[in-house]
């Protein structure tokens, strides 16, 4: 009865711990309140489970603290430029747990399964956890810069062919009399299908899509543990499942809304080249030198800044801090203004820019200035490209025709940042470029904005 | 053993169908800025996937050394999930709050 109660408050904690992290002035308690009912929920578990020697009881005490270091230690040491890439580590382990369970209770424990739907969610369990861990590794890798196979059609069908797969096992187990002697090995063959399924689902995407796939991969893990939680009977894994899933299901879908795509055609992988006509070859691409740059910043009065991946690439955040610094002292006011999908992660650009302790008053979503766009003297664009490609509104062969841009073309005045002339991940010519009003400064994003801070300071 | 807590299969679906609502109502209308944080704070909670693995620890004898070392396993890749997704949420929302103070200072 007591562990209902400790149970009730644990849950409770979760729920409102998750609200608190919608918003900013709480979302610090939040964590934290979630962190104490989960540590809650824990010691009712291990009490209501009791345990079969004080041996099994001192080794979870042990694991349970290397694995609070481990993770403590990893969760300090990354960079937050490399947050991404935790959160897919993370993430990875979350659905590799669910794999390693789902297996044990069948081969280790011994469990013999004999309800459809114990064996059904069980199988549910592998299915989620398998494709969340290999996905994630592979995400992860993907984030970190390996080397990684090309994406080619060839995975696209086998990531299909698995899924299909998948479903038969699954649809079969259901539908048909299974006898449960044969449930073990039924159980490892869409373990390991959904182990590859993970791999194949991720091997296509990349890029701008990143964001998408992270969330979706979270959902997974989140639906896994959910499984896991009707396997136990833990109303609190339940809960929390439900609540990843649901978290990582909508920034999916808002993800998917803010590059106008489906989820579907975001796992479908890359871009498909559309018939625009437009061409490199037919650019007039206008140049400009750090110095000229410096004093246009010098006399204008709004100044904005839209950071893309290539900001977190060149590591230029501190940079921008500085400039924004610079700029403030001489009366100029300067934004940033955050596309929904910049950055390998929901919300990566927002991280980014709070580690360099930029103001978070100065940073701004696009919804909140689109409109008023042409009141900004100078728009700097670091290493974003398709975010700002006005063919994504007048174009309507353009493959990225729809999908909403920041429009940075209105202001008076645009620079773009570049490395070189190589086009954004979906490989669209950045008509942008083509505008009277718009220059490009070449080389390295964090580079050029040293050049232009130490001219100001000449100024 | 009391396990006067566990659900039945029906009372998991009642709670699965219910907190599906919830899990929406929850955490809509949530700000860009919280984006990464709710994420990392989302993947730490489904972490408590370990608690299958201490159920499975705790109930095997310690002779059947294959089932403990899988279930250890668990325990331990549930527990980095778990631990450093909290501590890494942490980290990034101090940095949130630390710089919002001096600004709203240098407003006034």
């Amino acid at each position: 009865m007591m562990m209902n109660f400790v149970y009730l408050f644990a849950t409770v904690g979760l729920i409102q711990g998750l609200k608190f992290m919608g918003d900013p002035a709480r979302a610090k308690v939040g964590n934290m309140l979630a962190a104490a009912s989960v540590v809650l929920a824990l010691v009712a578990v291990v009490v209501a489970t009791g345990w079969a020697g004080s041996t099994n009881l001192i080794l979870l005490i042990v694991l349970l603290a290397v694995g609070t270091l481990i993770g403590r230690t990893w969760s300090n040491r990354v960079a937050m430029t490399a947050m991404p890439q935790l959160v897919s580590i993370f993430n990875a382990l979350g659905g590799a747990c669910a794999v390693v369970l789902g297996l044990n209770e069948v081969y280790g424990t011994g469990t013999v399964v004999e309800s459809k739907l114990l064996g059904s969610v069980l199988i549910l369990t592998n299915l989620f956890g398998g494709a969340a861990f290999t996905g994630s590794m592979v995400a992860y890798l993907k984030l970190d810069g390996r080397k990684l196979p090309r994406p080619a059609q060839i995975h696209k069908v086998l990531a299909r062919t698995l899924l299909v797969v998948l479903l038969v096992g699954l649809v079969y187990y259901i539908a048909m009399p299974v006898d449960p002697s044969i449930y073990p090995a039924l159980l490892l063959g869409i373990s390991v299908a959904a182990l590859a399924y993970g791999v194949f689902l991720t091997l296509p995407i990349g890029g701008a899509d990143m964001p998408v796939l992270i969330s979706l991969l979270n959902a997974l893990t989140g639906v896994a543990t959910l499984m896991a939680g009707l396997l136990f009977h833990d109303p609190v894994m339940i809960i929390g499942g439900i609540l990843v899933g649901a978290t990582g299901i909508l920034l999916t879908l808002q993800m998917c809304s803010a590059m106008n795509r489906s989820l579907a055609g975001v796992l479908a992988g890359k871009i498909v080249s559309g018939k625009s006509t437009a061409s490199e070859a037919d650019q007039d691409i206008r140049s400009i030198s750090a110095v000229e740059t410096a004093s246009l910043l010098a006399f204008s009065k709004q100044v904005a800044v839209v950071p893309g991946y290539g900001m977190a690439v060149s590591q230029a955040q501190r940079e921008c801090f500085a400039l924004q610094e610079m700029l403030k002292e001489s009366g100029v006011d300067l934004h940033f203004i955050i596309h929904p999908v910049a950055g390998r992660m929901p919300g990566h650009m927002n991280v980014l820019l709070a580690e360099a302790n930029i103001p978070y008053e100065s940073v701004l979503e696009m919804s909140e200035v689109n409109n008023t766009m042409e009141h900004y003297d100078t728009v700097l664009v670091i290493g974003a490209n398709d975010v700002v490609n006005p063919a994504a509104e007048n174009d309507a062969d353009s493959p990225i025709y729809g999908m909403p841009i920041i429009r940075a073309y209105k202001a008076k005045q645009v620079i773009v940042m570049k490395r070189s002339m190589a086009k954004g991940y979906s490989g669209v010519v950045n008509t942008l470029f083509d505008r009277q009003n718009c220059k490009v400064l070449f080389g390295d994003a964090k580079e050029s904005l040293s050049a232009i801070i130490t001219e100001l300071k000449r100024i | 053993m009391d396990l006067s807590y566990t659900i039945t299969p029906i009372d998991g679906v009642f709670v699965l169908a219910l907190s599906l609502l919830l899990g929406f109502e929850v955490i809509k209308n949530i700000p860009a800025v919280l984006h990464t944080p709710l994420m990392s704070g989302s993947n730490a909670i489904s972490g408590i996937i370990l608690f299958g693995g201490i159920v499975q620890l705790l109930n095997t004898p310690m002779e059947n050394g294959w089932t403990i070392a899988a279930a250890s396993l668990a325990v331990v890749l549930g527990c980095i999930n778990l631990a450093g997704g909290f501590f890494v949420t942490h980290r990034m929302l101090s940095m949130f709050s630390v710089k919002r103070k001096p600004a709203k200072g240098r407003n006034a």
